[in-house]
């Protein structure tokens, strides 16, 4: 899933700090007093879009709500994020590297034109290309010829790694193998766009026609007000709508949609404010879910870093790391809605191992830390008087707070000064962790684009990986990825993925802190409110009463 | 009279200019990239970064942007925001909105607030003048958040009397309970404004005088006291509207209401300059204007000012 303008700039962890208490999910049983009604449409909380409606351009959750509903793909994600096929037919390879997708043949998009397999290369081929300034066009990378299209200044639009065999088949050449290529053609950036998009894409970004559960209806899109979605009834896929409808009310704070979940005046909220976190279970008895999601929280300890270097740098890692009373932060700060991290992906996700080898050094230890500590002094003396900072944006509720606590812990642990240190604006910290500036950690944290181990390793911790913020590089840990991604299956892969966590959990190029999950209430008005894998509300089966 | 108010329009070109300037370069200066903050910490292509630093003009030195900015004013085209809308079409949803719950708070604060303030001030040290006093304090002393919380929370979802938060299309009626929570904390300046400015005036001159000529009570109570009573009442009133005009950020949050301040905060957090600055621009037309209505009601209230 993208990320929500809202919370990261409020603070990805925190605010959507919502969070856990158990990973299993506690959701509260369903009223069903009334009978349901198919035809009534519901209404939950959104954001408005932060870009045009462009499969390729949508990157965060406002804009990711309504795309995931009115646009289907290859695959989709089921409730705990199993990948099943959509719209291909059958995706096959024999080396990870060369896929041949055949997509189902009479489906259509909900103006009735049919869906190709041309709508899936020029979409891709749209999104990939550097003159369409495109912001997920990172996704399309690992295709053949995205170097050329996605070079500054480029004019080439075609990649040649996608290839139009016949109306119902493409083939799709990488540049080297991954396993887990077909996991992510579930994600918005790789949906079809029809024919029609290209003459005026301005206009179908604003109106975009889509071969998803839903559509938007006609001048359904009021600018910061609302959106409203229609059920599409082209829609031949598994998740046909069971309501009559969805709109989106479009709220700047959260706690503005919480007080009206409260009275009935919105059906859905999928993110429970700060301020409702300590009672949200009461005032929504049997009406609320809370359940881990694919999302994390971390601290990052950047490797350029003169004394996190070497042996001694990575002790004190691990000292700090032994330092922090995780369950403490998620019982004090959290009211217990958090679930403490054993590794460095995600509870939902296929693949992942609570008890890795090596998973220890995520535990509180205080006479462990201290140990480590004065270990790594032996080596090379921490400097007087240095103080170990940890840099955050505080444009948002929740980072203060909890950063506040862990540096206290830090502190006591281990002697040391220890300190928050705030900055204004999420772009300025931004700029900060981008530009390399940092004099400390800084908070970090990572959501799922789509349901794979490898999608939290590799763009991460990979050598000069695009959101490698702390510049780790292991030769040890990218051959481990290049093996994950060379293997024959989803799931040798991920035990190999798991490996590949052993390293990290040695070297912790970032100490992992608590899994996030989603605290989701709704109304007396409606029923079957389930939340999936990435935190977000199975729209299409919310029955209204 | 005619002159005075061109005098005043023409003031109006430098202001404009010298705001917006400095506003531009506040933005501008304030740390941080604004692109890179847009793919909110996920990897962005670096000739992506690049095709929109271009679009938005980020790549120039200051004076060009500048330059560039208001060669787009003269054309009247206010730029782009970030997700790709006219800034023209962003402000022309937010200002009605903001605009209907300002005058409605100003409404609120001008009628309830002389009101009271006339009797309070006539009836000096009397229950109904201390009872206020005491009320108008306790306003003042709590902050909006918390009086906005409170009537959302009693009369929104306990009683039930009004939508807790604001639909989309902000009607009127859906706007009183966000227009009363800004209107109060000005509501009780404005009692206290004209409740001592009345109590001083009942012991002027010229209303002795207006007694002794046998002129009835309510006469000598709205034509003479009142009306010369009202300038600091006026004053205030011009400059709240303005502050109004700006958008009030708790209040539009708590009531989701889609106005201004909104609007402008976040626009002020994402470093997106073309709609910072068009807000502050319009806003200080709001000011400069609300300033001139005010001194020209001046001289309507008090003959004995004039101006050439």
């Amino acid at each position: 899933m993208r990320y929500s303008r809202t919370s990261k700039a409020l603070g990805l962890a925190a605010v959507l700090a919502m969070s856990i208490t158990a990973c299993g999910g506690t959701s509260g049983g369903n009223n069903t007093s009334a009978a349901a009604n198919t035809s009534k449409a519901i209404t939950a909380n959104g954001t408005e879009p932060q870009n045009p409606l462009l499969p390729a351009n949508t990157n965060e959750v406002g804009g990711g709500r309504v795309m995931d509903l009115i646009f289907s793909g290859l695959v989709s994600y089921d409730v705990h994020g199993k990948t099943v096929n959509e719209l291909a037919q059958s995706i096959t390879t024999t080396d990870s590297q060369h896929y041949t997708i055949k997509i189902k043949s009479g489906q259509t998009f909900s103006d009735g034109t049919p869906i190709t397999a041309k709508n899936f290369v020029d979409a891709w081929n749209y999104g990939a290309a550097a003159k369409n300034a495109q912001l997920n066009s990172y996704f399309f990378a690992p295709i053949k010829g995205y170097d050329k299209v996605s070079a500054d200044k480029s004019t080439l639009d075609t990649m040649e790694g996608l290839k139009v065999v016949d109306d119902t088949t493409f083939t799709v050449d990488l540049t080297a193998p991954e396993s887990d290529f077909p996991l992510a053609l579930g994600y918005t950036a790789f949906y079809p766009m029809p024919e029609s998009a290209y003459k005026d894409i301005k206009a179908y970004g604003q109106n975009p026609v889509g071969d998803g559960p839903y559509k938007l209806a006609p001048g359904g899109w009021k600018h910061d007000t609302s959106i409203t979605l229609i059920p599409n009834d082209k829609y031949q896929g598994p998740n046909k709508p069971k309501n009559g409808g969805v709109t989106f009310t479009l709220y700047s704070s959260p706690d503005a949609a919480y007080t009206d979940v409260q009275s009935d005046n919105l059906d859905v909220l999928d993110q429970v404010p700060p301020s409702g976190l300590q009672n949200f279970k009461t005032d929504f008895k049997g009406r609320f879910v809370n359940q881990a999601y694919a999302g994390n929280a971390t601290m990052t300890i950047p490797s350029y870093l003169p004394e996190f270097k070497g042996e001694a740098g990575q002790m004190r890692r691990q000292a700090i790391s032994m330092s922090i009373d995780r369950q403490q932060i998620i019982d004090k700060i959290f009211y217990g809605n958090k679930k403490v991290a054993t590794e460095f992906t995600s509870p939902v996700l296929d693949g992942y191992d609570a008890n890795l080898p090596g998973s220890d050094v995520l535990k509180y230890n205080p006479t462990k830390a201290k140990e480590l500590w004065a270990a790594a002094d032996k080596i090379s003396p921490w400097p007087a008087g240095k103080v170990f900072t940890i840099t955050s944006n505080i444009d948002g509720a929740g980072n203060k707070e909890y950063i506040t606590a862990m540096a206290n812990q830090i502190a006591t642990t281990l002697g040391i000064k220890a300190q928050l240190n705030p900055i204004a604006t999420f772009k300025e910290s931004r700029n900060l962790i981008n530009s390399k500036k940092l004099t400390g950690a800084s908070r970090a944290g990572w959501q799922a684009d789509y349901p794979s181990l490898q999608d939290f390793l590799g763009p991460l911790y990979g050598t000069g990986a695009g959101s490698n913020d702390g510049d780790y590089s292991s030769p040890a840990f990218d051959a481990k990825l290049k093996e994950g991604l060379a293997a024959k299956s989803v799931d040798e892969g991920n035990k190999i993925f798991n490996q590949a966590q052993e390293i990290l959990l040695k070297d912790l190029p970032v100490i992992p802190l608590w899994y996030q999950a989603v605290q989701g209430v709704w109304s007396n008005n409606v029923t079957n409110v389930e939340f999936g894998w990435n935190g977000v509300p199975l729209y299409y089966n919310i029955t209204a009463k | 009279m005619v002159m005075f108010t061109l005098r005043r329009f023409l003031q109006l070109i430098p202001v404009f200019f010298g705001a917006t300037l400095l506003v531009y370069f506040l933005v501008f200066a304030t740390p941080g990239d604004p692109i890179a903050a847009l793919s909110g910490g996920k990897p962005m292509a670096p000739a992506v970064q690049a095709a929109l630093r271009a679009q938005y003009n980020l790549d120039q030195p200051f004076w060009i942007q500048y330059g560039l900015y208001l060669k787009n004013l003269v054309t009247l085209n206010l730029g782009q925001t970030f997700s790709g809308q006219d800034v023209s079409a962003v402000i022309g949803r937010a200002y009605p909105v903001t605009a209907r719950l300002a005058f409605m708070a100003l409404a609120i604060e001008a009628i309830f607030g002389v009101l009271f303030g006339v009797i309070a001030g006539l009836r000096k040290g009397k229950l109904f003048d201390a009872t206020v006093l005491v009320a108008s304090l306790v306003v003042i002393a709590v902050p909006t958040f918390v009086l906005g919380f409170v009537l959302q929370l009693v009369i929104g979802v306990q009683l039930g009397w009004a939508r807790p938060t604001v639909s989309g299309a902000a009607p009127w009626n859906e706007l009183i309970l966000p227009a009363l929570v800004l209107g109060l904390v000005s509501l009780a300046y404005v009692i206290r404004l004209t409740r001592a400015s009345i109590s001083e005036n009942m012991n002027a001159d010229y209303v002795r005088t207006a007694t002794a000529k046998g002129l009835s009570r309510g006469r000598v109570v709205l034509v003479h006291i009142l009306r010369n009573s009202l300038i600091p009442v006026v004053t205030f009133l011009g400059a709240d509207l303005g502050s109004l005009m700006g958008g009030a950020i708790v209040t539009e949050g708590i009531f989701n209401v889609p106005g201004v301040g909104n609007l402008l905060y976040k626009a002020i957090l994402k470093g997106e300059s073309a709609t910072v600055v068009a807000v502050v621009g319009i806003l200080v037309i709001v000011f400069v204007v609300a300033n001139l209505v005010v001194d020209l009601l001046y001289a309507w209230l008090d003959p004995r000012i004039r101006y050439v």
